[in-house]
């Protein structure tokens, strides 16, 4: 199966960036209601707005390799990065992972990342993946960055560099929820 | 009368007649993953069909469907005797009267169909013309307490939960012990004469454990506590009779016993069935109807609004008669020689601890277990890589499972058609777990 690649069993014994730190800005708790997994995650950011870098994620995370593996490689890649580039990452993420398999995924775009194009072959799994994401930009918000504003600047005339936050309107959890496996 | 060693256990299935049993059921023979034989141990969750009665349900609907109890034509009588046909038909099977049975969408509606009749209750004139006695057993406010266990699913602690909301009452719990079994010790304490009713599972859905129904009942009864018991993991899989039970209401669903989906069982004592307000009103379930306000229809009907499920009814019916076919205690015998299979199996890898009662005493097919630092979504994963089907995550007992220090549990659970060389199968792929995430060298 190519599920577990060695990066993701990697990420998954060893979690880069894991433990919660001061400072941060906002702390979320979500849970994967399917499964009881959860994720602690903290945002610091330096600067303000689109352009707001974001100086450190951590987290404390209790889950399988894939949601573990997935929020190792989620802090690793945006740590040191601007907002903007961030979200963009976590649109390539999501649309690879919602793809079915028909997207590999681009290693510009999300690094270790697209070592979990597998995981989009298997639907109960997507959510696993997505745990630490959804988190992240929910922590982004908290912390007062506002995705509506920035998404919606792709609509202004002035031809703003605001293509890579066009896919920032997918950032709605009824939109990169899969199916789950309730009973 | 609810512990294994007093069930009669009859005998194992032959090879010939497990293979004959499988050829009913056409989804055993599939492929998945790749051509990989389907080795479905996840009938917990649901249970696989049976074409005879995927034909019953076929035959209704192709010849005899029509709404029940409505019109005169032909066809609604016809399907009208289909329907309370196959409804003397499961009563049969659980040992009640056919009044005593209400038919529901699922076994989570029967369970909220007896908790909504206690804060149903409390409504103005809804207990008028009810036997005193009775209706005060349906009282349920401050200072009333509601018991349910550690164990239940989340379907039979929910609705309690929140019956208790509407309320006021309390709501306390028998706690379970570290070897998965109820604390009984805590009866006396947690059962008292302010309790009103008492919910509990007949076999937990996680551990496997059958508890020991006559002991709960008894410290209810002599505090005058109803009794309600989710038999969703019971009665496919053992000899099951609701009168010497003596629980005063009984909830399980179809699909888990070779039934179709859509479809559970609520089996109440008739005195207190009459005298319970309705849960779901509309059609069907009245006598008569004015604009100004409405009499009920008697049970079961008062509980059967809309148009009911006539096809699955008979589908059930159909999945009862299967079972009696093979025989109860030889299905208990079948899942309990498959149980002791696993739990040698896993008893032998170190690196694996299973969650439940480890003997086969009051024990019954259902097997959860843990593998050291590997997440159950993982072992899952593996297991659904070699063409193995269970059940992965906390199994809607959320509670149970923080009480056994877990987060998730992976499980494997029988049904008659299941087989020794599955057993094997699941053992063999489990093997390959600490192999892909390098926890064994």
């Amino acid at each position: 199966m190519d599920l577990y690649q060695e990066i993701i069993l990697e990420h998954s014994k060893r979690p880069l960036h894991a433990g919660l730190r001061e400072p941060f800005n906002a702390q979320v708790h979500h849970v994967n209601p399917t499964c009881g997994d959860e994720v602690t995650l903290r945002v610091q950011l330096s600067g303000q707005g689109r352009s707001a870098v974001i100086a450190d994620v951590s987290y404390d995370a209790l889950g399988c390799s894939i949601s573990t593996a997935a929020t190792s490689v989620l802090a690793d890649e945006v740590i040191g990065h601007s907002v903007k580039e961030a979200l963009s990452s976590f649109a390539a993420m999501r649309k690879m992972l919602t793809s079915k398999g028909a997207d590999p995924g681009d290693e510009d775009e999300i690094g270790d990342g697209v070592a979990f194009a597998g995981v989009s072959k298997y639907p109960a799994r997507v959510k696993c993946a997505l745990l630490g994401w959804m988190a992240f930009t929910d922590a982004l918000t908290q912390a007062g960055v506002d995705i509506a504003e920035i998404s919606a600047s792709r609509t202004s005339p002035s031809g703003s560099p605001s293509t890579v936050l066009n896919n920032t309107t997918a950032i709605n959890p009824t939109q990169v929820e899969p199916r789950r496996t309730h009973d | 009368m609810s512990s294994m060693s007093d069930v009669a256990v009859g005998a194992a299935f032959t090879a010939a007649e497990s293979a004959a049993l499988r050829g009913d059921f056409a989804i055993l023979s599939r492929t998945v993953r790749g051509g990989k034989p389907l080795v479905y141990l996840d009938s917990g969750a649901t249970s696989q069909k049976p074409r005879q009665m995927l034909e019953a349900e076929r035959a209704f609907y192709e010849q005899h469907n029509a709404a029940v109890h409505r019109g005169a034509h032909q066809l609604a009588e016809e399907a009208t005797d289909a329907y309370e046909g196959a409804r003397a038909t499961v009563a049969r099977f659980i040992g009640a009267q056919t009044q005593e049975v209400v038919f529901t969408k699922n076994a989570t509606e029967a369970l909220n169909l007896v908790a909504y009749s206690f804060s149903n209750a409390g409504a103005t004139g809804a207990m008028d013309g009810v036997d005193p006695a009775l209706a005060a057993k349906f009282a349920l406010g401050q200072g009333d307490e509601i018991v349910i266990t550690e164990m239940e699913h989340h379907s039979n602690l929910v609705p309690w939960q929140e019956l208790a909301r509407r309320t006021g009452a309390t709501l306390r719990w028998i706690g379970v012990t570290d070897d998965g079994r109820l604390n009984l010790g805590d009866l006396d304490t947690v059962i008292t004469d302010r309790t009103k009713v008492v919910a509990f599972t007949h076999v937990s859905n996680v551990l496997g454990t059958i508890n020991p129904v006559d002991v709960i009942v008894e410290r209810a009864r002599a505090v005058g506590a109803l009794t309600v018991l989710d038999a969703c993991q019971s009665v496919p899989h053992l000899a099951v009779d609701v009168v010497d039970l003596g629980v005063d209401f009984v909830a399980f669903s179809g699909h888990k016993m070779f039934g179709p989906l859509g479809i559970g069982v609520l089996w109440g004592r008739y005195d207190l069935l009459k005298a319970m307000p309705p849960f779901l009103t509309g059609g069907s379930m009245i006598e008569v109807v004015r604009m100004e306000a409405t009499t009920y229809a008697d049970p079961p009907q008062r509980f059967e609004a809309g148009v009911p499920m006539a096809a699955q009814a008979v589908g059930l019916a159909a999945a009862c008669d299967y079972l009696t076919d093979l025989g109860m205690a030889r299905v208990t015998a079948q899942e309990q020689v498959l149980t002791q299979a696993l739990l040698a199996g896993l008893a032998q890898r170190p690196w694996v601890r299973v969650v439940g009662p480890l003997d086969g005493n009051d024990r019954s097919g259902a097997v959860s277990f843990v593998v050291d630092g590997i997440h159950p979504h993982d072992v899952g994963q593996i297991l659904d890589d070699a063409g193995v089907a269970v059940r992965v995550g906390h199994h809607c007992a959320w509670p149970l499972h923080r009480r056994m220090g877990l987060t998730a549990t992976t499980r494997a659970s029988f049904a008659a058609y299941n087989t020794f060389a599955e057993v094997d199968a699941l053992l063999t792929a489990l093997d390959r777990v600490p192999v892909v995430f390098g926890t064994v060298i």
